[in-house]
């Protein structure tokens, strides 16, 4: 009945197109024989796949933004978990500021959030680490994962706690016995969105690392300052598959 | 109702998930609250003691130029990404089950990719003697300008917002009645009509909470118009990493950051007001 009009589906699958031109342009130049990006005029080749195993560079940072984000997802989930299920048992009076206190990294402007950072680990010596590529991504990404626990715990009947501190289980049973299981998926959510959060982060990383540590977002950013290595365009075409695999896949599960 | 709930709850809550409730919250605070303390202390005594870089920045003809580029590229962008999404949004959730799930692919797919590779591809297609220009080229319209411009950053901030706009048009349209829609139907309502004067004004609060948003959104990214402007179209956010970085200006880097952030909560709070009366309009 709605949604059949001729010109608005045409228009629509125009803007749907406009999404992915992108995505599809870039495809061709990963396969150019040449030293330069460019579209390969008859000639292909694989030499710049071959080029992200390079130990020095590209593996080097993909190896750094895998370990970054691994610790730091894992981290932002325990840290949302907590203070999910805190907020869902206490339900303080202040619950409303606390939540927004803890979005805030999601609506300040991500160069001004840098700034912050950048200033945070100046005091404390930490520019430029690993520990301090986690901590910055940590306070990025958390809110991700806020919004993810607090959503699931908002499914959660309450009556179910109730009925396992009823039986005797201390708050930490039930915590690990019926809350946790409970919001199992959640959780997963929560530690996926903050780990795809953390891997592709670029505004705060390239204000706090990139001389020692670089990451793969930061390697790419230089390489499409300087000069534009088709290796990028390689490594783009492995995160487009990656990403469109996975959603396929979910897609076709539910 | 609230405190009436509570009360029980409270009673047995032990110490412990106090201790989780206050966690995030305090680590926020000691790693990211203060430190905007410090930021804006920065912004006051960087070189020295004084305001002279918020004059700077308020009356310097370079930073004018910088601001009206910024709320200009922001304002456009904004303008064409609302359209583009609330038709994205409207076929997502009103269109029929193909047509819905190709629309959520399209909208996810960019949604999950990095900004860089998104950047990158319409670098591959607007650079110098790139995609669009051979493609003009075989059409005949050889000199057309492409290559790091004005119109390359707002396509790239376009395509960065787009995704983002969809989702909180799509919250609110999900949230209409099709019922409603039915009855202006049956009542003789022309379909275009059901639209303009049903559909149009009641996904209207949707569409308020993406404007915010990508204008919000626009003005504090730089990894976009870094990559697509090439240093020819410097804006707000991108001039905070250069007086930081290039210049080494950090007084006046965290001032510009400290701008940005009042402008954005000025949006926020103004954005706000015009939802509460556009709701009170409603009733």
């Amino acid at each position: 009945m709605f949604g059949k009009s001729r010109l608005g589906g045409f228009l629509a699958g125009a803007s749907g197109l406009f999404l992915l031109l992108p995505l599809v342009a870039v495809i061709p130049f990963s396969f150019t024989a040449k030293r330069f990006l460019s579209m390969p005029d008859g000639e292909y080749s694989l030499r710049h796949y071959v080029a992200i195993f390079d130990p020095d560079t590209w593996l080097a940072s993909i190896g750094t933004s895998t370990l970054v984000a691994l610790l730091s997802s894992v981290i932002a989930t325990a840290l949302a978990a907590a203070f999910g299920i805190g907020i869902w048992l206490r339900r303080p009076a202040s619950g409303r500021f606390l939540i927004g206190l803890v979005l805030l990294p999601i609506i300040v402007p991500p160069v001004t959030s840098a700034v912050a950072l950048y200033f945070l680990l100046a005091q404390i010596g930490l520019l430029d680490t690993v520990p301090g590529l986690v901590l910055s991504h940590v306070v990025m990404i958390v809110p991700f994962a806020v919004i993810a626990i607090l959503g699931a715990l908002s499914r959660l009947d309450r009556n179910l706690e109730l009925a396992a501190r009823n039986l005797g289980a201390s708050q930490m049973q039930s915590i690990i016995m019926v809350i946790l299981p409970n919001i199992r998926f959640g959780l997963f959510a929560a530690w996926f969105v903050s780990l795809v959060m953390s891997w592709e982060e670029s505004s705060v990383t390239l204000f706090v690392s990139g001389v020692n540590v670089i990451t793969l977002p930061k390697r790419i950013w230089d390489n499409l300052r300087l000069d534009l290595d088709p290796a990028v365009a390689a490594i783009s075409v492995i995160m487009i598959l990656a990403t469109t695999l996975v959603i396929l896949l979910r897609k076709s599960e539910t | 109702m609230m405190r009436a709930q509570s009360t029980p709850v409270r009673r047995y809550a032990a110490t412990g998930s106090l201790a989780m409730l206050w966690a995030l919250p305090v680590i926020l605070t000691l790693a990211y609250v203060l430190p905007f303390a410090g930021v804006t202390l920065w912004s006051v005594t960087r070189p020295e003691l004084g305001l002279q870089n918020y004059v700077r920045i308020f009356t310097g003809a370079d930073f004018q130029a910088i601001f009206f580029r910024t709320a200009w590229v922001c304002l456009v962008s904004t303008a064409i990404t609302i359209p583009i999404a609330y038709l994205l949004a409207y076929y997502w959730v009103m269109g029929s089950g193909r047509r819905s799930r190709l629309v959520e692919i399209c909208i996810f797919i960019p949604f999950w990719i990095s900004v860089l590779v998104r950047a990158f591809g319409w670098v591959v297609i607007l650079r110098n003697n790139g995609l669009a220009s051979d493609v003009a080229n075989a059409f005949g319209l050889g000199g057309l300008s492409t290559g790091r411009n004005v119109w390359s950053v707002i396509t790239g901030m376009v395509h960065f917002m787009v995704p983002f706009a969809v989702l909180p048009m799509a919250s609110v349209m999900r949230k209409i009645d099709r019922r409603v829609l039915l009855a202006a139907l049956g009542l003789g309502c022309r379909p275009l009509g059901v639209f303009w004067r049903i559909y149009l004004p009641m996904s209207l609060p949707g569409v308020f909470s993406a404007l915010a948003m990508t204008f919000i959104f626009s003005l504090g990214f730089f990894v976009t118009p870094m990559i697509l402007g090439g240093g020819r179209v410097v804006l707000t956010a991108e001039t905070v990493f250069v007086q930081m970085f290039q210049t080494a200006n950090w007084g006046l880097g965290a001032a510009l950051g400290v701008v940005l952030l009042v402008a954005v909560f000025a949006i926020l709070w103004l954005s706000q007001r015009v939802m509460r009366i556009e709701q009170l309009m409603s009733r």
